[in-house]
């Protein structure tokens, strides 16, 4: 079977980026709130405006996530979430949609599964793309043939306290896009003032050394207004633990699903 | 194994080891191997070191021949190496005062440092005491019950001591919110690692601060018996105490080394903290090292009657040791441990931390299969203290 280079849809979606509007990709970690939501919240996260979807493979020892993402990925795992549902997950969307899906977490549940498993099946199901924040490039080695073997794209982070040098590698090696952390610190919201106070050099400093690849922006954004600021400069923005705070805050009542929504519109399109 | 010389470069030990850690964090640990590889050359660095070692921590700690107990078994003549003489009771002080050296060579001014059975947190709050650093310590819920006296003495030393209340509230937690504070805090913060885990290059760091054990038991054996020793035992949790004393030896082929490992209430039972006897490779905190996991690679929470083994990963050297089988690695359950404890005090007059008692409990075993004119030498990581709450409930 010769299967489309994966990195296609990430690919087709900033090329077709229009010049004005930023691409906007959701965190959510899989399996939460329940088993039973994930495919229904990615499908209305598209129609509602999202463009991407980093999907979040839960892990009992999340040490680069603040307390609420560590908080979804244990309750997801307490409800019994799987690799192979995660795979069912994205089965589930592809029947419908042709969203980028990224799957991310950390490499030991990867490893666990076996990597050249992992990369299979995941290619097969419709995964776009991995994000490992556990993985740096100097450990790549240990995914990097195999994820090349099923054409799933590895993209890597960049933080503030990145060398210049490093940037350029990390450029080199990634490929759909470069994830850019905003601040020094783990997941989660923070206020926008400290987000975008710290973030205004780094972000020179990515344009000057990220030439090949997109950039997304990342970890602490909670608003339409945050990633206006935020992102300016970027391709795009991502948001996850404002996202799960919103979920958390609204289930299991009736018409949670529709109040999450609304806040993914939000975020894209602004409150007014 | 002729000559030994790992880890490599890129810190492995074979196929273990490694830098699993978040983009945010590869500065610093570039950083910290800069530091520490000039600081190893540095004579000047390692005089100090020596010196507060002498001066400060009380070394070299003797090596005390234990008549009673070897009477007791009637085979092998029996030493201990009495890391419990040490300053704040265990082996621990020794990494505390090497890397805060470090810290001050680096002009970092904030110290974090995670801790199970409180030694190392009460090593490093020491340290940072005696020179007037900032110290914040992060520790299980579950732990600071369990070891309350050294909660109180970090706390009289200055400290402060943050409590983990997610997942096991014991060492795997605190470890992974010392992680976070650090990646928040990189910038000014230097994290004292508490054994021979984590990323590279502490793995090696840590081993080489701790290498003076083994050092003095290889001149102070020589003395009096003039050969090395056949035999050495050690506890593992990470494993710091076992590979610092084992390490000058690992090129002597005749000396068998045994690292013990808790058992809990049985390697076999889910209540366990045996990590070499039945984990298999994955990565936690920073290196690829065998784990306590399950099939979907989630971490298993460990167990052990002594907070300072009760960590579902170990060092990745023991990893290495383990399958190239220069190290025999056994699991001893905490009713054993228990009974090593009393041996220990009734035959030599030495209340051993119940971690210790891992490796007393070893003899039970070992010694049938020894003779007389061979030597065992156990490390005494620490001394019993700490323990008495348990000790007590368990007599
Ligand atoms: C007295 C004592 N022995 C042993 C250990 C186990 O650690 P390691 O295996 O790193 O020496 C500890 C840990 O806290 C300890 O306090």
């Amino acid at each position: 079977m010769i299967k489309e280079k994966s990195a296609h849809r990430i690919t087709q979606l900033f090329r077709k980026k229009n010049e004005d509007s930023k691409i906007m990709s959701l965190f959510l970690t899989a399996g939460y709130p329940d088993l039973e939501s994930t495919v229904d919240l990615i499908l209305g996260f598209e129609q509602n405006g999202t463009d991407m979807i980093e999907l979040g493979m839960p892990f009992s020892d999340p040490l680069a996530d603040g307390p609420t993402i560590q908080y979804s990925s244990n309750k997801a795992i307490e409800s019994g979430i799987t690799m192979d549902g995660i795979f069912e997950m994205v089965r589930g969307v592809r029947k419908q949609s042709e969203i980028p899906i990224i799957l991310m977490g950390y490499v030991n549940p990867v490893m666990r599964y076996g990597v050249e498993d992992f990369c299979k099946e995941a290619s097969d199901a419709g995964v776009d793309g991995l994000i490992i924040p556990d993985l740096p490039v100097e450990e790549s080695g240990i995914l990097e043939e195999k994820a090349d073997h099923y054409e799933l794209p590895i993209i890597y982070l960049v933080a503030p306290n990145t060398s210049d040098e490093r940037m350029r590698l990390i450029d080199e090696k990634s490929e759909g896009f470069v994830y850019c952390v905003s601040v020094t610190g783990v997941t989660g919201a923070r206020d926008g003032e400290e987000v975008s106070k710290s973030v205004a050099r780094f972000i020179e400093r990515v344009k000057q050394n990220i030439t090949k690849n997109s950039t997304m922006v990342g970890f602490g954004i909670k608003s339409h207004e945050d990633a206006e600021k935020i992102a300016r400069d970027m391709d795009g923005f991502i948001v996850g633990s404002a996202l799960i705070e919103t979920i958390r805050s609204n289930y299991p009542d009736e018409g949670w699903m529709d109040e999450v929504f609304a806040f993914v519109r939000g975020l894209k399109y602004g409150n007014n | 194994m002729a000559t030994y010389d790992l880890p490599t470069k890129t810190g492995y030990f074979g196929k273990f080891g490694g830098k699993f850690v978040p983009e945010i964090l590869i500065p610093a640990l570039e950083e910290l191997e800069e530091a520490y590889e000039a600081a190893w050359k540095d004579q000047d660095f390692l005089d100090e070191f020596k010196r507060l070692l002498k001066e400060y921590v009380g070394r070299p700690t003797e090596l005390t021949y234990a008549n009673r107990l070897t009477e007791h078994y009637g085979k092998a003549r029996i030493y201990l190496k009495r890391e419990d003489l040490c300053h704040t009771g265990a082996h621990k002080i020794n990494n505390a005062i090497g890397q805060i050296l470090l810290a001050r060579r680096m002009g970092k001014e904030r110290i974090i440092a995670e801790t199970g059975a409180g030694q190392h947190g009460v090593a490093t709050a020491t340290a940072c005491a005696k020179f007037g650093m900032k110290c914040i310590v992060y520790m299980g819920a579950e732990d600071m019950w369990r070891q309350k006296l050294n909660v109180d003495r970090m706390r009289l030393l200055g400290t402060e001591v943050r409590s983990v209340e997610s997942g096991s509230k014991t060492l795997k937690d605190a470890t992974n919110e010392a992680i976070r504070d650090w990646v928040t805090n990189v910038e000014d913060t230097f994290y004292i690692i508490g054994s021979v885990v984590g990323p590279h290059p502490y793995p090696k760091m840590v081993r080489n601060f701790h290498r003076v054990i083994g050092e003095e038991t290889k001149y102070q054996l020589k003395e009096v018996e003039g050969k090395d020793p056949d035999y050495l035992l050690a506890c593992v949790g990470g494993g710091s105490n076992a590979i610092g004393f084992f390490h000058p030896f690992i090129e002597n082929e005749s000396v068998r080394m045994y690292g013990l490992e808790a058992a809990g209430h049985g390697a076999e039972t889910d209540k366990t903290a045996a990590t070499l006897s039945i984990g298999s490779p994955g990565v936690l905190h920073g290196s690829l090292s065998y784990l306590l996991q399950s099939n979907e690679g989630q971490i298993h929470l460990a167990h052990s009657i002594s907070a300072g083994l009760d960590y579902p990963g170990i060092g990745p050297e023991h990893s290495y040791l383990h399958d190239s089988k220069r190290v025999t690695y056994k699991a001893i359950t905490d009713a054993q441990a228990m009974e090593g404890v009393k041996l220990l005090s009734e035959l030599e007059g030495i209340i051993p931390a119940l971690e210790t008692a891992h490796a007393i409990a070893y003899l039970d075993e070992l010694m049938p299969k020894t003779s007389e004119d061979e030597i065992v030498v156990i490390n005494c990581s620490g001394r019993g203290d700490k323990d008495m709450g348990t000790i007590a409930e368990h007599l």
